[in-house]
């Protein structure tokens, strides 16, 4: 039997106010367990709630990035569990009036097919706290500096019809949300975390299978893997005549493995209802129109415009633009060519480094863009010299190697290397000249060809001079010189 | 000197007839020796109220001191204070000490006022007759073998004892207006939003509200003054002028309209109440008010709406009472389970599980519509008859309580005849409306409460009302019997 997959996402993405959502203690990563836990977010008796106005501006934000309907009134609720990182017994969460109503936002795929998945709504929430069950002999920690961060949880329609849609998604969701600059984006600190609503059906069928979930997913490759583990396993359950359990699953990144956490009957009956300490927040359009005049630049306006201003081809804006730190190198790299005749040639050689060596370099150094050793002014300082043909390309490989190890900028490491790129007629000669004395039989081979093989046996004789010239031969120069000689 | 009034100790402190040092001194001395028969205080706080009573007296001497600089009043043990105990009543937080002082403790700690202790209430402020507290039931000073009402039973026993001249107290339906009905005394419940919440352990965050329990309405004209503030810490917080509540105190009556809703006058009420709330309302009329009669049809669905929407709410609020960071945690716990059940089963006593079970049911899934649902579109009903009285009347006029104060044990088994002693309260509380108590002639010896209640903001008017009725009887004047 033909299967189909269908995949709804429901994404927690923290947002980066500098307080959170319902007190002033700081929401910074990474302090000493509980030191940014107040009064609030231990939940001492009689305190209070106060809801941040900065997280209603990001959630607004995000709605007007994905298309959304604002909700004009928002209620938030308790959602009531008990658990030690849940500091009040309850969530403070929205369920019937969320901030962010219905939108959707558009997907390119390989092969420039395009896929529409639309969002149900977005909520405004606060994160628990985090439990160590490590390092306490038998006893588990507490940690609260995370209880009460504020997060939206933007929930998908089941839209997705395989792993590639998404993540496609997913990567999508990150770039929004950190060019619009309300989430940092830092996936292993847990900014944006994943739940994978997952179910299988017989192609043609309308009816949706029984779908499981399975939770905190925080990384783009987990979520492929994940996804692809969990619909190989519902496929081989209902091929061998059973059914799929509704359930709650985890994956687990290091053993490759999924296991299921809890049954839909151990769940729980959050026995929502609006929290009376907080008042229903009421927006306008005013407010919605002062949000959206102070939204930083989405990476569909900014791709059209890297095409118009700096002449990049749409799909390699696209590529630029989808990481807001590459788009931002990419534009302060281009800074340093103002001056420059033939702008053009430029803005696209950088786009080409930035894509090609030294997207592959942080990777392979895990280094953020944002962080490279190579800045946009190292790097546009190379390209200037690829340009004015003081480099060959692969002589610029050296000298971007060179950077990356500190050496210090293109000009210093040509300098110092002697690896300008040799143009000068007169020196090309003289390379030409010995390599042709030293190589009679090849020369007299190649004068005897036809016109037709001789292209190929040119090769040997660039091969040669090239070598050389310790590859430093302006390889166009070359060329005509070594035809026009050749051809003699 | 336990016999003056907030507004004489004020005068008095200013004309330096006596020093904060030497009435915190009498009081404290005073609470020692007779409290035991009462059991109004939690915990008193004798070093804390001698030292913040010498810094009163520094303030008064430089001059340009608050007036209710020196002044000693207790505080409901339901109002966080820094560095003393705060317990609500119960087991489950005998050990908790807040780092942090409720707003309306703060105001106080501004104006100079000093703090004599901390006073006994039902267990999370849920009952109506003090016999919830974990510290033991309050005895009523007008009839030791009766209860003082609840939740803040405490306070009403402490001032009715002149165990302190005032004290602080909440009210979520009519927690404050039922001890001051049993006890004698005038307590006002302002408008919801009036007062801060921060620092008051939550019941049921909708319908709790601050106020103050004291002998006169002038008093406690006088003491909201201070207690009444804007917090941007609490939400529900209105951001309104606070205008001198004392100034309009001796307004005349002349053309008050008066509504008396014919509802608060059915079956359950004791006849010999209703009599003296009756002859309440011919004292108001020769003051000059205008008497109309009123009907308030939703009346009867307010006990059900609010057993639904009190306890769900308090469900929750003290779902953070589960042993984890504070508060009381059972011994060698087995596995997370065990911490939970073992707990919340022993730091709570039956009442409060009482209506955590009532709450959670009320919300739970296929229960919700047919409850809380239903519950808050009577709320919505309950609160639209008053708005529809208040277009023709200025204040409501009944009675507080349905009959005098009761016996110990009267009530305590069978929870809906306690609850329907809020019969006449609880509605104020669902429409947010501020209420007020004032004691309107005995029956057996003990006092009988006369209920007003105002409209959105009307405390000023409410306190003029309690003030020029108490300038024409002496009901708020009598002491209970045995008092030294």
């Amino acid at each position: 039997m033909q299967w189909e997959t269908v995949i709804g996402l429901e994404v927690h993405v923290q947002l980066a106010t500098k307080t959170k959502i319902f007190s002033g203690a700081s929401t910074a990563f990474g302090a000493e367990p509980n030191t940014q836990a107040c009064a609030i977010d231990l939940a001492l008796p009689g305190t209070l709630p106060v809801a941040n106005e900065q997280a209603f501006r990001y959630a607004t934000m995000f709605g007007l990035a994905v298309n959304a309907e604002i909700g004009k009134r928002s209620v938030f609720e308790r959602k009531n569990y008990f658990y030690p990182d849940l500091p009040k017994g309850y969530q403070t969460t929205q369920l019937a009036e969320p901030i962010v109503g219905p939108g959707f936002v558009d997907l390119e795929l390989d092969g420039g097919r395009t896929k529409r998945v639309r969002i149900h709504h977005a909520h405004l929430e606060e994160d628990a706290g985090k439990s160590l069950h490590e390092d306490f002999a038998g006893m588990s920690g507490i940690d609260l500096n995370r209880a009460g961060t504020p997060l939206i949880e933007v929930v998908t329609e089941p839209d997705m019809r395989n792993a590639e849609e998404a993540v496609a998604f997913a990567k999508k969701l990150h770039s929004i949300v950190t060019s619009l600059e309300i989430c940092d984006g830092e996936m292993s600190q847990g900014s944006m975390r994943f739940d994978v609503n997952i179910s299988v059906r017989p192609k043609g069928q309308e009816k949706l299978g029984t779908r499981t979930e399975t939770k905190n997913l925080n990384s783009f490759k987990f979520m492929e893997e994940a996804i692809a583990l969990e619909v190989e396993r519902q496929i081989d359950v209902l091929e061998d005549g059973g059914k799929i359990k509704q359930e709650t699953r985890l994956y687990n990144g290091d053993t490759k493995k999924a296991r299921s956490m809890r049954s839909k009957e151990d769940s729980n009956d959050y026995r929502y209802f609006p929290c009376p300490d907080l008042l229903p927040v009421i927006i306008d359009d005013e407010y919605i129109e002062s949000v959206r005049k102070q939204m930083p630049e989405l990476p569909e306006a900014k791709r059209a415009r890297f095409v118009e201003q700096y002449g990049l081809s749409d799909y390699d804006a696209g590529q630029i633009t989808m990481d807001k730190f590459a788009a931002t190198y990419f534009e302060a790299a281009t800074t340093f060519f103002k001056n420059t005749a033939s702008q053009t040639g430029e803005t696209k050689l950088i786009a080409n480094w930035i894509m090609a060596d030294l997207g592959a370099y942080l990777n392979r150094t895990e280094q953020r863009i944002d962080q490279s050793p190579v800045t946009p002014e190292l790097l546009s300082g190379l390209v200037v010299r690829i340009k004015d043909g003081t480099l060959s390309s692969k002589i610029a490989k050296q000298v971007f190697e060179a950077i990356t190890n500190g050496e210090g900028d293109a000009d210093t490491i040509i300098e110092t290397k002697g690896l300008k790129q040799v143009s000068d007629t007169g020196a090309l000669e003289k390379i030409i000249d010995d390599i042709l004395a030293a190589n009679a039989a090849q020369v007299d081979g190649y004068r005897a060809a036809a016109e037709d093989k001789r292209a190929k046996m040119l090769g040997f004789f660039v091969g040669q001079a090239m070598k050389a010239s310790k590859g430093q031969a302006n390889p166009q120069a070359l060329n005509e010189l070594l035809v026009k000689k050749l051809n003699g | 000197m336990h016999q003056l009034t907030i507004a004489e100790l004020v005068k008095g402190l200013r004309n330096k007839d006596f020093s904060s040092v030497e009435v915190t001194q009498h009081y404290l001395d005073r609470i020692a020796r007779l409290d035991k028969t009462y059991n109004s205080y939690i915990t008193a706080t004798p070093a804390l109220a001698l030292a913040q009573a010498a810094v009163a007296d520094k303030r008064l001497a430089a001059g340009n001191a608050p007036a209710l600089c020196g002044v000693p009043i207790a505080h409901k043990d339901i109002f966080c204070t820094i560095g003393v105990r705060t317990s609500c009543g119960s087991k489950m937080l005998d050990n908790f000490i807040a780092p942090y002082n409720a707003t309306i403790v703060d105001n106080y700690v501004d104006s100079g006022v000093v703090m004599l202790g901390k006073t006994n209430m039902d267990e999370f402020a849920m009952g109506s007759s003090n016999e919830t507290s974990y510290y033991g039931p309050v005895k009523n000073p007008w009839a030791t073998d009766c209860v003082p009402g609840g939740s803040s039973g405490g306070s009403a026993a402490a001032v009715a004892a002149h165990l302190a001249p005032a004290a602080t107290a909440s009210d979520t339906g009519g927690s404050i207006r039922q001890p001051a009905a049993h006890c004698g005394l005038t307590g006002i419940k302002p408008t919801y939003g009036r007062v801060s919440r921060w620092g008051m352990i939550a019941f049921a965050s909708s319908l709790d509200q601050a106020g103050i329990l004291s002998r006169t309405a002038e008093d406690a004209a006088i003491l909201l003054n201070d207690m009444a503030s804007y917090d941007t810490k609490d939400s529900t917080s209105v951001e309104r002028d606070v205008p001198d509540y004392t100034a309009t105190l001796n307004d005349s009556l002349k053309g008050l309209r008066i509504g008396v809703p014919k509802e608060y006058f059915g079956e359950g009420l004791n006849p010999e109440t209703a009599a003296h709330v009756e002859a309440a309302i011919k004292v108001y009329e020769s003051l000059g008010a205008t008497i109309h009669s009123i009907s308030l049809p939703h009346t009867g669905l307010s006990v059900p709406a609010y057993y639904v929407i009190a306890p769900a709410e308090c469900s929750a609020n003290l779902s953070r009472l589960d042993g984890v960071r504070y508060g009381h945690r059972c011994e060698n716990p087995k596995d997370l389970n065990d911490l939970y059940m073992r707990s919340r089963s022993e730091g709570f006593g039956d009442e409060v599980k009482r209506r955590i079970l009532v709450g959670a049911y009320a919300l739970s899934a296929g229960y919700y519509d047919a409850y809380y649902s239903k519950a808050q579109k009577v709320r919505r009903l309950i609160k639209q008859d008053f708005v529809d009285a208040f277009q023709n009347v200025d204040v409501i006029i009944g009675p507080t309580s349905p009959s005098p104060a009761f016996k110990f044990g009267a009530k305590s088994k069978d929870p809906v005849s306690m609850y329907l002693e809020d019969i006449y309260t609880i509605a104020t509380n669902l429409a947010g409306l501020p209420g007020l108590s004032i004691p309107c002639g005995f029956v057996e010896n003990k006092p009988v409460g006369l209920q007003l209640i105002g409209n959105f903001f009307a405390e000023a008017r409410l306190l003029n009302a309690a003030h020029q009725f108490q300038q024409a009887t002496n009901f708020h004047q009598q002491t209970a019997p045995g008092i030294e």
